[in-house]
């Protein structure tokens, strides 16, 4: 069997661009949750978020991309840039369709989106942009990425809300599986816009707090709701021995994944998150004991929060093992989010700490890592829920520092 | 300022679907290139004809829009165009 291994990252985060960046925010457990400044967010109930900043469109992009992208498209096109470039998979490389991409996508090109309607009812359908055809797709981050690296091998774009950005993750391992040598990954997210607060402000499930160090506080008994953010990460997953032999220096493995859906809600049936989790595992072919560390999902709501708590403590017992939540920093990011926790899990396991939670009491049994813990794990458990019921989990394996054979 | 020159053109490409390597490296000698060597799609060419409709009031019908192959025959169909119809809309 293929074993599918992390050889590149490439983040864009509120707190880091690029990855040595936001691992080193992280740890140092560095807040980037602020008032919303692209607009006027009087008339808004929820007036907070993990904003990028910093990122400078025509240092990073060739001017022939910009008036055809939207904001999530240009970071997606800079984290493949730097994921290849960390892999030292270049443009040299040979047989450009046993190279892929697969990536996540949540809410497609907000901004975009609405300025091409401002333009449409505004000033007439003349007015809209001819990239509106694309710009605004879920695939588009997909289809770009692949067009400008020259990546022909199996492509797609997964849609499952917060979950997608673990189920792309997987998808690429199946392509691996299926030949493909190697595969960009991961998702990418921005839809801070008016209309796009708007969409998020609708599902009911944003805080409403204008305290940026209270908004976000999953576990919590304060707990009441998430804060949204924008970024997120892609990454280089490739065959293991492929990669050996090219010398390719391996980060960590996508060991094991699992997905299910729950049940309508006010079913009597309980929610299936520990079922993902499980299933995870058995396709890792390990057990709770081997896991060394949880991200969790961290939904911030009530119920949310009681669900995933109680699966935690169900599969490893009461204070069972060490759990961490390092997006209450910058938000939940969609797609975004749990590429980013990959990445935080296996460099966690390369460096031997546990990226922190801080400023969360827990109100249930969880072992919440509350500042950088040192561990001697090998084996991380990172879970994702996608609005409306889809559950996700990744077990991930590390490599350790020695990338020699 | 009645007709569509080449310069004017460039401008309005470059505002609208962003200036490719090889544009930059002809300088001003693109009007002959063909666009698909400058980098400029079919989606960049309807961009641009869109943005000559809204400014000089000259609309290039489909058909004629994809027998364009360079910015000198964008140029001349569109000044074409405007003389067909006698209009003169400032600019």
């Amino acid at each position: 069997m293929t074993t599918a291994v992390v050889t590149g990252t490439g983040v864009v985060a509120p707190n880091g661009l690029g990855t040595e960046e936001f691992w080193s925010a992280t740890l140092q457990g560095r807040p980037a949750i602020t008032p919303i400044d692209g607009y006027d967010t009087t008339a808004f109930p929820s007036r907070l978020a993990g904003q990028v900043r910093d990122f400078d469109d025509a240092g990073r992009l060739p001017s022939r991309l910009v008036p055809q992208t939207d904001r999530m498209t240009r970071f997606a096109l800079a984290a493949a840039d730097w994921a290849l470039a960390d892999a030292a998979l270049d443009s040299g490389y040979p047989d450009r369709t046993a190279l892929g991409v697969i990536t996540a996508a949540a809410a497609g090109g907000f901004d975009f989106g609405q300025r091409e309607l401002q333009n449409l009812w505004g000033s007439g359908p003349d007015h809209v942009s001819a990239y509106m055809s694309f710009a605004w797709f879920y695939a588009v981050n997909t289809g770009q990425i692949s067009i400008k690296h020259d990546l022909r091998g199996p492509t797609g774009v997964v849609v499952a809300e917060q979950a997608g950005g673990i189920d792309a993750i997987a998808q690429a391992r199946r392509a691996l599986r299926g030949g493909a040598t190697a595969v960009l990954t991961g998702g990418m997210e921005s839809s801070l816009s008016p209309y796009g607060m708007a969409a998020r402000i609708a599902s009911g499930r944003l805080s409403t707090s204008d305290d940026p160090e209270r908004a976000y506080l999953p576990f919590d008994p304060a707990a009441s709701g998430h804060v949204p953010g924008e970024g997120g990460a892609m990454l280089v997953l490739e065959d293991e021995a492929h990669a050996r032999a090219r010398g390719a220096t391996v980060l960590g493995e996508i060991a094991g994944y699992g997905a299910t859906f729950d049940p309508p809600p006010h079913s009597v049936r309980p929610a299936n998150l520990g079922r993902a989790a499980e299933l995870a595992l058995a396709d890792a072919g390990l057990s709770t004991d081997d896991v060394d560390v949880v991200f969790a999902d961290a939904d911030g709501s009530v119920e949310g929060d009681r669900v995933e708590a109680e699966t935690l403590v169900r599969l490893f017992g009461p204070y069972g093992v060490p759990v961490t939540a390092p997006k209450t920093l910058i938000g939940r990011l969609y797609s975004g989010g749990a590429p980013l926790d990959v990445v935080l899990a296996l460099l966690a396991l390369r460096e031997g700490v546990i990226p922190p939670t801080p400023g969360i009491t827990p109100g249930h049994p969880l072992d919440l890592v509350s500042e950088p813990r040192p561990f001697h794990g090998t084996t991380a458990l990172v879970l994702a829920r996608g609005h409306n019921g889809f559950n996700s989990a990744l077990v991930l394996r590390g490599r350790g520092k020695d990338t020699s054979e | 300022m009645s007709e569509l020159t080449l310069p004017v053109l460039i401008d309005i490409m470059r505002e609208c679907a962003g200036e490719d390597e090889a544009v930059a490296a002809e300088g001003g000698d693109v009007g002959d290139v063909e666009l698909e060597y400058l980098g400029y799609d079919s989606l960049a060419l309807m961009e641009a004809a869109s943005r000559v409709k809204r400014e000089f009031g000259a609309e290039l019908p489909d058909d004629a829009l994809a027998e364009i192959r360079t910015l000198n025959q964008f140029v001349t169909a569109v000044n074409e165009t405007l003389a067909s119809a006698g209009t003169r809309h400032s600019h």
